[in-house]
């Protein structure tokens, strides 16, 4: 079937592969694959507590080639991506990375991603998923913007975890200890541009690195020469969820609906309802939303997304939130739930309704033991900080593992 | 002069979990320690700058998840981390890799046999629910069958109800299972010797017992009743070594307002009229408080810093013949680069894991008839594990540190007190066998630090070097622990508690019989409850 005289005949059904994919591959030894933006992704390597153990204790590379890179470029580039996110772009300096939503102009979040700026005039916006028609309508009326959707030009890794610094300066990069969280480093690589982010997505220590496609590979040998002392092993989209999540960050499809591709009224989110708060400015002129969210801002969200601390060990997965131990209440529904294995505790993302965040919550979660199903109702508690975030996320120079 | 609510003697892990409960319910408590370092045998030293060994205990499972999340460990720098595989080698050089991943490790099994392949789930399905009963009994405290207060029968039924849960035939099976041989038990399964004596490691660790003496099928059971975040029978590495859990449990203490003094050895109990009110220091200090917990072995607390002439008749001749044999030793050897194994395959998953050096059923049994003729074994059983594969702090970066249990090896020599040649020569048998499985490794070493009993003892206070505070044996567990009548942690002499794993459930680094200990107190005392009741993951 697959020799030089026939096409594949199944090229239509198959997913395209990541610049990293000959060295991943090679990991994937239960074949675990998923899909991401069309390409192919491991969902696990070998065994995903292990992988999620490589970010608290030692690093890891998990591949962000499918995310969504665009590069806009021009001088009404700064004024239109300020009038796209709810954050302040001007502030942001060159050199400088800052975690953004856009909304629509009911002030419903589209997606959430993270704004590049290399110099007055050149930014790149990465997102989980495509926006190009969003952001090319977010253009109108700007006569000198450039938006171009780099994703398969450019190749990233985002290398985490608490050894993630001592592999880059094994790897050669002078200076890395002092690049600060949110700082963007160029370093000269084989004749060509290694760009270093000090950005992630597991709240530990952590880097993202992006080079040319043609690079991948070689770069991949690099890092895993330098890190082999230092416990680099890949990991996939289960480690990830778990790392994420005891860092309390938000995740699409999970916490939020992209507002776009919302089909029921107000099965969206605001970024109020999603506690991002400190990412609405106010104070700058017009954006996307602002009035929805000035009217918001006044009447105040109907839910409001909570970090949870639940009794007992079984995780909280899709599990409702009631107001009373006799489940009559129901005051919400949890997003995402693990055991988190560094915390030793039971936690969830859940979006409760405002008007019981002060009173004492339950939890009804169902769980299966051998085939037979089992429910039980546990109290929860509201915890106001990240579960999980070490000294190192934030230290700069950052300690020795 | 100052007078604390309660002085805990021995800042070892269990030490520090009573004290942190105390603190916690408002007692103002000190641990008296008289290593310059805490930890007892729950510690990590750098002997040799750059490496960082844990020196005595070296994995966990028993760590009493409850505790940990209560106590806010992972806050005060606790992580434990879950490792891979084991690789057993057999006596002729032969790998059986313990895989972590079940489709893997059966694969493994087949390829020694194919019937001891598909036994293993059977011996794995009767061992969880052989543990399950046990597990339950850990955070709980023993009750007295002589005696008829309400709680002891309460208790009595609930352990009655969870027995009769296992179902008729079962009932037989545990009962027999109590005072069996691993070997015996083993037989019941598996067919290939390798398989066997991997199987059969756990059953002799740490006890004066060979693979086919009675009562090893349950040390077996202990330990392999653990788990990391509800895997049973899943080993972790605690990040920073085994100290980094006395760290996050001082550190807990502290922040409950408890004290610590290091380099303060307890000389003696203090009692008047009947009632322990102290303990003097070796320096002639004397320490005031209403309460004294010892966190050392009951034979060490009720023959060295006990006045006899305190104690209710038959506690002396007790404690005297408390059964708490030096079985095993310990080597922790400093490494240039990473060994090689023979018939390892060089991927992660498997050479950078543990090692297990067993052999056979026979091996291990000839093993245990050296030390029965006061003798350390020639072909000893070792279990190893390199750490630095999976800590990044504990050697520098290419480096790594090998720690090696080894048993069998005697508290005392027929041939004599130990003496450093005589250390010196265990060691060399050590490295001898592993260098048979991993050749060059000698030309690895950096530096080593050998224990025998004698050393665990005089260091750690381990009496006769017994890693378990005395043995796991039927007629010194549950309500016979230590003694017969004394199992809830108050001790004949009033206000003087026992919290170390000469009582329930035991040794290991668990925090149980610390954390029972702080229960019974605060009950006696009237205090409101700090300890956290047990969460199951098979509840």
């Amino acid at each position: 079937m697959n020799n030089a005289n026939h096409a594949d005949p199944y090229a239509g059904e198959r997913l395209l592969t990541s610049h990293f994919h000959p060295r991943q591959s090679a990991f994937n030894l239960r074949d675990s694959w998923g899909a991401w933006n069309g390409y192919k992704f491991a969902n696990h390597y070998y065994d995903a507590v292990h992988e999620y153990f490589c970010i608290r204790n030692t690093c890891g590379t998990y591949d962000i080639c499918p995310m969504q890179k665009y590069h806009i470029t021009g001088t009404d580039a700064e004024r239109m991506l300020n009038r796209l996110v709810t954050r302040d772009v001007t502030r942001l300096k060159v050199n400088r990375v800052t975690y953004a939503v856009w909304c629509t102009d009911d002030g419903r979040v589209v997606d959430d991603g993270t704004i590049f700026r290399f110099s007055d005039t050149h930014f790149q916006l990465t997102s989980g998923s495509p926006c190009k028609d969003w952001l090319q309508m977010s253009a109108f009326g700007y006569s000198d913007v450039t938006i171009t959707d780099k994703t398969h030009d450019i190749a990233a890794l985002s290398l985490q975890g608490p050894t993630s610094c001592s592999v880059l300066k094994q790897l050669g990069l002078d200076g890395i200890e002092t690049v600060k969280p949110f700082e963007i480093r160029q370093y000269p690589f084989h004749g060509r541009t290694l760009t270093v982010s000090r950005t992630g997505f597991t709240g530990d220590l952590g880097y993202e690195l992006w080079i040319e496609p043609d690079l991948a590979v070689t770069m991949w040998d690099a890092l895993y020469d330098a890190g082999s002392d230092y416990g680099i092993h890949p990991y996939g989209e289960e480690a990830t969820n778990m790392a994420r999540l005891e860092a309390g960050f938000i995740m699409p499809g999970m916490e939020f609906n992209e507002s776009l591709k919302t089909v029921h009224y107000r099965h969206d989110h605001s970024p109020f309802e999603l506690n991002l708060d400190w990412l609405v400015d106010f104070r700058k002129p017009h954006f996307n939303g602002r009035n929805a969210l000035l009217r918001e801002q006044k009447s105040g969200p109907p839910y409001r997304l909570c970090k949870l601390d639940i009794d007992g060990n079984r995780p909280a997965t899709g599990a409702y939130i009631y107001a009373d131990r006799r489940c009559r209440k129901q005051a919400g529904y949890v997003t995402s739930a693990m055991w988190s294995p560094t915390c030793k505790a039971n936690i969830a993302l859940a979006m409760i309704r405002t008007d019981y965040l002060d009173r004492p919550l339950w939890a009804e979660i169902y769980y299966e033991k051998e085939l037979r199903q089992y429910q039980k109702v546990v109290q929860s508690t509201i915890r106001e900080k990240p579960f999980w975030m070490p000294d190192r996320t934030r230290a700069t120079p950052p300690p020795d593992f | 002069m100052k007078k604390y609510d309660a002085i805990i003697i021995g800042a070892g892990h269990n030490g520090l979990t009573n004290a942190a409960y105390l603190a916690k319910a408002g007692l103002d408590v000190l641990v008296v320690e008289k290593n310059d370092y805490i930890g007892g045998a729950a510690v990590s030293r750098e002997l040799e700058p750059g490496w960082i060994y844990s020196n005595c205990s070296y994995v966990c499972s028993m760590m009493r998840q409850s505790i940990h999340r209560d106590l806010d460990l992972a806050r005060h720098g606790l992580l434990l981390v879950p490792y891979l595989a084991t690789v057993n080698f057999g006596d002729n050089g032969e790998t059986l890799v313990g895989y972590h991943e079940e489709e893997a490790a059966h694969l493994e099994l087949k390829r020694h046999s194919p019937n001891d392949a598909d036994a293993m789930h059977r011996f794995q399905a009767d061992l969880a629910r052989y543990s399950q009963l046990i597990r339950k009994t850990l955070l709980r405290t023993p009750p007295d069958p002589a005696s008829y207060r309400p709680r002891d029968i309460m208790e009595l039924l609930f352990l009655a109800k969870q027995f009769w849960k296992l179902g008729e035939r079962e009932i037989y099976e545990y009962i027999r299972f109590f005072t069996m041989s691993a070997a015996e038990f083993l037989e019941d399964y598996f067919e290939n010797e390798l398989i066997k004596g991997a199987m059969a490691s756990p059953g002799v660790i740490g006890t004066a017992l060979g693979v086919y003496s009675p009562g090893s099928a349950y040390i077996l059971l202990h330990h392999v009743m653990g788990d990391v975040d509800g895997n049973i029978g899943a080993w972790g590495l605690a990040r920073g070594g085994m100290g980094a859990i006395s760290q996050a449990l001082a550190s807990a203490l502290r922040e409950h307002g408890g004290a610590i003094r290091t380099n303060v050895g307890v000389e003696q109990l203090l009692v008047r009229d009947g009632q322990a009110k102290g303990v003097v220091l070796e320096s002639g200090e004397e320490l005031h408080a209403d309460i004294v917990v010892s966190n050392l072995d009951a034979k060490r607390t009720f023959t060295q810093i006990v006045d006899r002439d305190d104690l209710p008749p038959g506690i002396y001749e007790k404690a005297r013949n408390f059964k708490i044999r030096g079985s095993s030793g310990k080597v922790n050897i400093a490494l240039s680069g990473t060994p090689k194994f023979n018939g390892v395959p060089d991927n992660r998953y498997v050479s950078h894991c543990a090692q297990g050096f067993a052999g056979s059923l026979e091996t291990m049994e000839r093993a245990y008839d050296c030390w029965k003729r006061g003798r350390w074994s020639d072909d000893p059983f070792i279990e190893s594990i390199i750490p630095s594969d999976w800590d990044p702090t504990v050697a520098p970066p290419g480096k790594h540190w090998m720690s090696n249990f080894i048993q069998y090896c005697p508290a005392t020599l027929a041939d004599g007190p130990w003496t450093p040649e005589k250390r010196e020569q265990f060691g060399k048998t050590v490295i001898d066998k592993i260098e048979r499985y991993s050749p060059g490794f000698k030309d690895l070493i950096v530096h080593m630090e050998v224990r025998t009993p004698h050393e665990i003892e005089n260091e750690v206070g381990l009496t006769e070097g017994n890693i378990f505070q005395g043995e796991l044996t039927i007629d010194q567990l549950l309500f016979n622990r230590p003694f017969p009548g004394y199992s809830q942690y108050r001790m004949p002499i009033k206000n003087l508690y026992m919290c170390g794993s000469s009582t329930h459930p035991g040794g290991g680094v668990s925090s149980a019989c610390g954390a029972n200990a702080a229960r019974e107190i605060l009950m006696d005392l009237k205090r409101k409850n700090t300890v956290p009741v047990d969460d199951f993951y098979d509840e």
